[in-house]
């Protein structure tokens, strides 16, 4: 298969002239990216699930014993690990949904032939483009309920949105569907002007209403791209760390990257941690291929 | 290609020859802090030691809330990076049982140092197990948890007029828990955009641990028995849920958005005229008193942790000791060094730098006590301090303290007695896991 993927050599350029062959182009290429791979990815991963068996500290020169499945019994026991996957749950959800809803409707609106479309697209997807660190630092004093600008606008007073436990997660999500917005708004944009115009057209012409036009035409079309969206989004949201960790310590938005952090580089359980991470791939990797099964089927229609 | 293999190699020679370089000056030494002022004292303490030796001394600093993690990340890959660490107190038990400090046993006998600092640092900065003898830092920075309140505030007539008709007695610095708590709530007015009290409320390292002992301990109470891990009926005692409540209280007058404070916060809080009085280590005052950083540095004062209703009087301490790491391959510098650091002249010039020494005598001396409107109030603290627990899994305990405490602290979930009963269970399973004291 890959073979047929490569175009032979021309044979006037000058690695054919240095008597390089196809293969050993091939081989040039890809053997390092193979050996990134495997040293810095799969070498860990494999090394990591030997340690999650154990009970593992990287901060003693002990050396790690045997423990079995203690560690996986213990963490699915714990009552605050599953409170944190609650948590990381209900983030995803909200915080994904809010970028579809958000994304898709700016997209719709920018679907159409206005002034200064280029422009105002590029200016939306700024905020795509800046660190999770650097939007977590402005959002923390955007959120301040002294000399924040939110509650200054919106005339909230001293609503404490980063020190209210109910409150706390859905401001983070709300950070991250001003951030990530712009992303589903960039698919959907790619999905929406594939959409061929006889369609709309045709829909006129039998004179389909608004709403009928959306859900029967506008909506299937762009549904297998906007379900690459959401896998995106999903498998992001569920990792999310840095913007969660820099804007609150509520315990109640504390998602399990979060507590793996901890667990890892504060408390040191380097084999309880490991099989934490482990937990946390499953889950995702189930996620996913849920969401995979599914865009498939969407596509075949 | 050959120009292109000719340019790679002449790069890697570069490097290795700068690396070499770097090598090659021996009389080096690299000591790792976190980054705050006191760092910046010790490196001008390191100059010093420069002009007379010729060693060059180089503080490297991180922020606080990675030290730990830096500082293990290092010690755990045995990296030779840094030869002196200047650790927190709680990192004893990990850095001597886990292998990265020297043990510098010998060295404290050699030099009597039991006796030349003040024992409460000794105890707490330097020995290992408690009570076993062995020592693994010298104490350098010492630091506790001390208070700032306005003066301006406190000293305005009409304001002490108000206070005695509403409670009966003066306002003054506050002699008690109590008063504590009656100032913070006479000064707690939304409207005016003033509050009554900054505490540490940041739950993602030992903030909220620091705050809350300083409660608990001046309330009689402790957090358990530290020779035989017993906590049952010691962080959980009637005295230490009167204190927890007692510092769940205090959070009422605190500024908006008070729930993830630490020095920075409750520094600005006096800096801002948002707090008549503000939690802080000791080590933060010096900011206080600059105009530059603070402009009520004028109205600002200082006092030590009050007593509780029983007349109890502790602090929480912070502070640290400095510790040779064991995978450095220049020990013999680095103790020649620390033989220069305990000498006399040498911690009175740290003190004066700015540094809070911990050696005794100048502690004690009049000149240290008048040269700054705290050093009284850091003296009188430093002979009534207590700590967290320095055992190596020292974090897994401080987690649980956070997600136990946390909740009810600022989420108001249940009551202080439940609270501190399902943290005396996780730490009960905590030390048995580790088969301690069982």
């Amino acid at each position: 298969m890959a073979t047929t993927m490569i175009t032979t050599l021309d044979r006037s350029s000058r690695a054919a002239a240095r008597g390089l062959s196809d293969i050993s182009i091939r081989n040039l290429f890809i053997i390092p990216t193979v050996l990134f791979l495997i040293v810095f990815n799969i070498f860990p991963l494999i090394y990591s699930l030997g340690y999650s068996f154990t009970d593992f500290r990287a901060s003693t020169n002990a050396p790690a014993n045997f423990v079995g499945l203690q560690n996986y019994r213990d963490l699915l026991n714990d009552p605050f690990v599953w409170n944190n996957f609650a948590i990381t749950a209900k983030y995803v959800i909200v915080s994904v949904a809010g970028q579809l809803f958000v994304g898709f409707g700016v997209a719709m609106l920018l679907n159409r032939d206005i002034p200064l479309k280029g422009l105002l697209t590029t200016l939306l997807l700024l905020p795509m483009m800046l660190s999770m660190a650097v939007v977590g630092l402005f959002w923390k004093l955007l959120y301040d309920p002294s000399w924040g600008v939110i509650n200054y606008f919106l005339g909230l007073g001293n609503f404490e949105w980063l020190a209210d436990p109910k409150m706390a997660l859905y401001a983070v999500a709300l950070t991250d569907i001003w951030m990530w917005s712009p992303f589903v708004m960039l698919l959907s944009l790619a999905g929406l002007s594939a959409v061929p115009k006889h369609l709309y057209e045709a829909a006129a012409i039998d004179r389909a209403g608004p709403f009928y036009t959306f859900f029967r035409i506008t909506l299937p079309l762009v549904a297998p791209i906007l379900m690459i969206a959401v896998i995106f989004r999903t498998m992001e949201a569920f990792k999310t760390f840095d913007l969660a960790y820099i804007l609150t310590s509520q315990p109640t938005a504390e998602l399990i990257s979060i507590r793996l952090y901890k667990m890892a580089f504060q408390e040191w359980q380097t084999g309880r941690s490991c099989a934490l991470a482990y937990i946390v791939l499953i889950m995702v990797l189930a996620i996913t291929n849920i969401y995979v099964k599914y865009l498939n089927k969407v596509k075949e229609r | 290609m050959r120009k292109l293999v000719t340019s790679v190699l002449a790069g890697i020679g570069l490097t290795l020859a700068c690396g070499t370089s770097v090598y090659a000056q021996e009389k080096s030494l690299t000591i790792f802090w976190a980054e705050w002022d006191p760092a910046n004292y010790l490196q001008e303490l390191g100059n010093e030691y420069e002009k007379e030796t010729g060693v060059k001394i180089t503080v490297e600093t991180t922020p606080w809330s990675d030290f730990q993690t830096k500082a293990f990340t290092e010690f755990n890959a045995h990296g030779d990076a840094y030869d002196l660490v200047v650790g927190d107190s709680q990192w004893l038990g990990a850095g001597s049982t886990g292998g990265h400090y020297v043990d510098l046993t010998d060295f404290f006998k050699k030099h009597d140092l039991g006796n030349v600092m003040a024992p409460a640092t000794v105890k707490y900065y330097s020995e290992y197990p408690g009570n076993s003898g062995k020592y693994w830092a010298i104490p350098l920075e010492g630091d506790a948890v001390g208070w700032s309140y306005r003066k301006d505030w406190f000293e305005d007539p009409k304001e002490k007029e108000a206070f005695k008709a509403k409670y009966g007695y003066d306002l003054d610095v506050p002699k008690d828990f109590k008063a504590l708590r009656d100032i913070a709530e006479f000064f707690y007015r939304p409207d005016q955009k003033k509050y009554g009290i900054a505490i540490y409320t940041d739950n993602s390292y030992d903030a909220m641990a620091m705050g809350f002992e300083n409660a608990l301990f001046s309330y009689g109470g402790d957090l358990g028995d530290y020779s035989t891990y017993k906590v049952d009926g010691h962080i959980n005692s009637e005295k230490a849920v009167a204190a927890l409540d007692a510092y769940k209280e205090l959070y009422k007058f605190t500024p908006p958005g008070w729930a993830k404070s630490f020095f920075v916060e409750d520094n600005q809080a006096i800096t801002e005229n948002l707090a008549a009085m503000s939690m802080n280590f000791f080590a933060f005052f010096p900011s206080l008193i600059n105009e530059a950083s603070n402009p009520n540095a004028k109205n600002t004062g200082f006092f030590a942790n009050p007593p509780g209703p029983n007349g109890d009087q502790f602090a929480a301490l912070g502070g640290q000791g400095i510790s040779i790491v064991s995978y450095s391959q220049k020990q013999e510098e680095a103790t020649k060094f620390l033989e220069w650091f305990i000498k006399d002249e040498t911690q009175k010039k740290w003190a004066a730098l700015g540094g809070y020494t911990c050696s005794a005598a100048v502690l004690k001396s009049a000149e240290f006590q008048n040269a700054t409107p705290y050093n009284k109030a850091f003296y009188e603290t430093m002979f009534k301090v207590k700590d967290f627990w320095a055992v190596p899994e020292y974090a897994e305990l401080l987690q649980q303290l956070n997600q136990r405490v946390y909740p009810y602290m600022i989420g108001g979930e249940g009551t202080a007695k439940e609270t501190l009963d399902a943290l005396a269970a996780d730490w009960n399973a905590t030390f048995k896991k580790y088969g301690r004291g069982q």
